[in-house]
C-alpha cells in the first residue's frame, strides 16, 4: 500500500512539473515578456533593464528553475492589467469555484445514486425509463447551453431563481445542477448497471433465500457492492468538474478560477493564466491522487505490490 | 417465360434488400439525422437559403414563423438562423472530422506498435495516454491557446491531444490479444517483417473496434468542439458555429430566445443521434463491449 502511494505521488509530481513546463514553453513561444511589458515607448535600454530584472538574459533551462521556484513558492507575479498580485487575485477566486464543484459533486453523488439503484430495482418500469432518458440528455446536450436555458426557464419566465453572481443558497441552484447533470448522467448509468449486475449474484440470490426482506437484500447486501464503481466514476468526475466549471462561471457569471482563466487568456494576462492553469492542475492531480488511494484502500486487488 | 423469371427474381431481390435492411434494426431517426448533418455539411451554399453572415438590419429579431422568407427566423443583426445553423453544420463536421480523423489515425498507429512491440515504448505512450485521458481538456485547450491564439486550428489541436488516447489505449488492448494468435506466429517464423505483420495481420483485425471508438467518440468531439467555441477559443464571433451562435444569444436571452435554443438543439440532436447510431454499430458488430 505504501508503494503503492508513493508511486502515485510520484505521477502527481511528474504531472505537474509536466504542466508548469508546458505552462513556461507556451508563455516564451507566446512573444517576449518584456517587450510585452515594455509597451510602445520603451527604448531599448529599457528593455535590456527590463529583460535584466525579468532574468530573460539568462538560459532557458536556468529561467525555469527560477520559475518553479516562484510557482512553488506561490509567488506567480503581478498581473499587468490589475497591478495586484495574481497569487491574491487567486486566493480571492478560488474557494468560489471549489464551493461550487463540491455542491455540484454533493448533487451528483446524492441525487445520482439514488436514482440509479432506483432504476434497477424498478427496472423497464416508467421510473427507469424516465432516468435513462434524463442519462441520456445529460451526456447528450451541452452545459453551457442547458445553463442559458436554465436561466431563461426558471430566471426570467418564472422567476424563482436567481441567475448570477454568488449570494445565498439560492444562487447556488442552478448552477450547480447544470454542472452535476452531466456527471450524474454517468453515475445513474454506472450504478444501474452495477446494481443489476449485483442483483443477479449468488450472495443476493442466497439472501433472498434466507427469506431476508427484499429491503434488507437491496440496502444491505447489494447496495455496498454496487456502489464501488460509483465511488471511482463520482471521484474522476470531482476532477472532471473542473472542466465543465469554466462555461458554467461564464454563463452564471460565478466569480471563481474558470472565468478568471478565460478573462486572463483573453487579456494576455501571463501571471493571471499561470495562476490559474497551476492551481486548476494541482486540484485535479490531488483530487486524483485521493481517489485512487481511497479506491485502492476499498479494492485490495489494484494496489501495485 | 424468360422475362416473367426477371421479373420475378428482380422483385424478389427488392423485397430481399429491403427486408435485409430492415433486419439491421438501424436506428432510423438517427440515421436520417446524421444524413442530414453530412448533406447540409456537403452542400451548405446549395441547401442554405440565404448567405449566413449578410446583414440585413430591417429584417433583425425576426421569430421563427414570423416571416416565411426566414423559417427559423433571423438573429439580431438580421441574418438568416437557418442559413446559420446550416453553415454551422459544416463547421462542425469540418472540425470534427479533421480531429477525430488525426486523432484516430496517431492513436492506431501508437496503439498498434505500442501494443505489438511492448517495451519502453509501450510503457512511454501508456503513461502520455494516461495523462492525456485524465487531464481537463479545458486546461489543454487553454495552454494551446496561449501558444497559437484562438482560432479553428487550437480547437482542432485540442480536441486531437485527448482523443488519440482513447483509440491508443484500446487498440492496444485488442493488439495484446491479437498477436499470441497462431496466424501472427506463423507470419513471424515465415520471417515476415514487423511492419508488415502489422498492416497485413494485426490491423485488419483491429477494423471493428476502431469503427466502435470512433463513432462513439464522435458525439463527444461535437460536444468539446462546441464548448470551445462557445468559450471564444475558436472562430472568430459572428462566424457561423454552434457553439459560437449560442454564445451570441447569451446576452439576449431574454428578448430573442430563439438565438441560443436553436443552435443549442441541433447539437443535442445531432451527439444523440451520433451516440444511438455508435450504440447500434457497437451492439451489431461487438456484443460483447455492450456495457462500455
Amino acid at each position: 500500500m505504501q508503494r503503492y502511494i508513493l508511486v502515485r505521488l510520484t505521477q502527481g509530481v511528474i504531472t505537474l512539473l509536466m504542466l508548469s513546463l508546458a505552462v513556461f514553453v507556451s508563455v516564451h513561444l507566446t512573444g517576449d515578456p518584456a517587450l510585452y511589458l515594455l509597451g510602445p515607448e520603451g527604448n531599448r535600454q529599457d528593455y535590456e533593464q527590463l529583460q535584466k530584472n525579468l532574468g530573460l538574459d539568462k538560459p532557458l533551462p536556468v529561467q525555469y528553475a527560477v520559475f518553479l521556484g516562484n510557482i512553488i513558492q506561490g509567488d506567480f507575479g503581478i498581473s499587468p492589467i490589475t497591478g495586484q498580485s495574481a497569487r491574491k487575485t487567486l486566493m480571492e477566486r478560488f474557494p468560489a469555484t471549489l464551493q461550487l464543484a463540491g455542491v455540484a459533486f454533493l448533487l451528483t453523488m446524492f441525487v445520482g445514486i439514488p436514482l440509479g439503484v432506483l432504476s434497477a430495482v424498478k427496472r423497464d418500469s416508467v421510473f427507469d425509463h424516465c432516468g435513462k432518458f434524463f442519462a441520456v440528455l445529460g451526456i447528450a446536450t451541452p452545459s453551457f447551453w442547458i445553463a442559458i436555458m436554465a436561466i431563461l426557464l426558471f430566471g426570467a419566465i418564472l422567476g424563482w431563481l436567481p441567475t448570477f453572481g454568488r449570494g445565498g443558497i439560492d444562487h447556488y441552484i442552478l448552477p450547480a445542477f447544470v454542472l452535476s447533470w452531466g456527471g450524474m448522467a454517468g453515475i445513474v448509468r454506472l450504478v444501474r448497471s452495477s446494481m443489476l449486475d449485483v442483483l443477479d449474484s449468488e450472495y443476493v440470490k442466497f439472501a433472498r433465500v434466507k427469506g431476508l426482506s427484499e429491503r434488507l437484500v437491496i440496502y444491505k447486501h447489494a447496495l455496498k457492492n454496487a456502489v464501488i464503481p460509483a465511488l471511482t466514476f463520482g471521484g474522476l468526475t470531482l476532477a472532471g468538474l473542473l472542466n465543465g466549471s469554466v462555461a458554467i462561471e461564464v454563463v452564471f457569471a460565478w466569480p471563481g478560477i474558470g472565468r478568471l482563466m478565460l478573462q486572463g487568456i483573453n487579456q494576455r494576462d501571463f501571471p493571471i493564466i499561470q495562476a490559474t492553469v497551476m492551481a486548476a492542475g494541482l486540484f485535479y492531480v490531488v483530487i486524483s491522487l485521493v481517489v485512487d488511494i481511497l479506491y485502492a484502500y476499498v479494492n485490495p486487488r489494484i494496489r501495485y505490490d | 417465360m424468360a422475362t416473367v423469371s426477371i421479373s420475378k427474381t428482380g422483385k424478389a431481390w427488392w423485397k430481399g434488400a429491403y427486408q435485409r435492411t430492415m433486419s439491421l434494426r438501424l436506428p432510423w431517426i438517427s440515421v436520417f439525422i446524421v444524413l442530414v448533418l453530412l448533406v447540409c455539411a456537403a452542400f451548405s451554399p446549395l441547401v442554405a437559403p440565404h448567405d449566413p453572415t449578410l446583414i440585413s438590419m430591417l429584417d433583425g429579431k425576426l421569430a421563427p414563423g414570423e416571416n416565411l422568407k426566414y423559417p427559423l427566423g433571423t438573429d439580431i443583426m438580421g441574418r438568416d438562423m437557418l442559413s446559420r445553423l446550416i453553415f454551422g453544420a459544416r463547421t462542425t463536421v469540418f472540425i470534427s472530422l479533421v480531429a477525430l480523423g488525426t486523432g484516430a489515425l496517431v492513436g492506431t498507429v501508437v496503439g498498434l506498435v505500442a501494443g505489438f512491440r511492448e517495451g519502453w515504448f509501450d510503457a512511454v505512450a501508456m503513461r502520455a495516454a494516461d495523462a492525456a485521458l485524465g487531464f481537463p481538456t479545458i486546461l489543454v485547450a487553454m495552454v494551446i491557446v496561449v501558444v497559437l491564439g484562438a482560432g479553428i486550428e487550437s480547437i482542432i489541436l485540442a480536441v486531437i491531444l485527448t482523443v488519440w488516447a482513447r483509440f491508443a489505449r484500446m487498440i492496444r488492448a485488442d493488439v495484446l490479444g491479437i498477436k499470441s494468435m497462431d496466424f501472427v506466429t506463423s507470419a513471424r517464423i515465415a520471417g515476415v517483417s514487423m511492419p508488415l505483420i502489422i498492416w497485413r495481420h494485426v490491423f485488419p483485425n483491429t477494423v471493428n473496434t476502431l469503427m466502435i471508438i470512433t463513432s462513439l467518440q464522435v458525439g463527444q468531439v461535437i460536444l468539446l468542439e462546441a464548448s470551445l467555441s462557445f468559450l471564444g477559443l475558436g472562430l472568430p464571433v459572428g462566424e457561423p458555429a454552434w457553439g459560437i451562435m449560442v454564445s451570441e444569444g447569451k446576452a439576449v436571452i431574454l428578448d430573442v430566445w430563439w438565438l441560443s435554443l436553436l443552435p443549442g438543439l441541433a447539437i443535442t440532436a445531432v451527439v444523440l443521434a451520433f451516440n444511438y447510431t455508435g450504440d447500434w454499430l457497437r451492439d451489431a458488430l461487438d456484443p460483447k463491449l455492450r456495457r462500455i
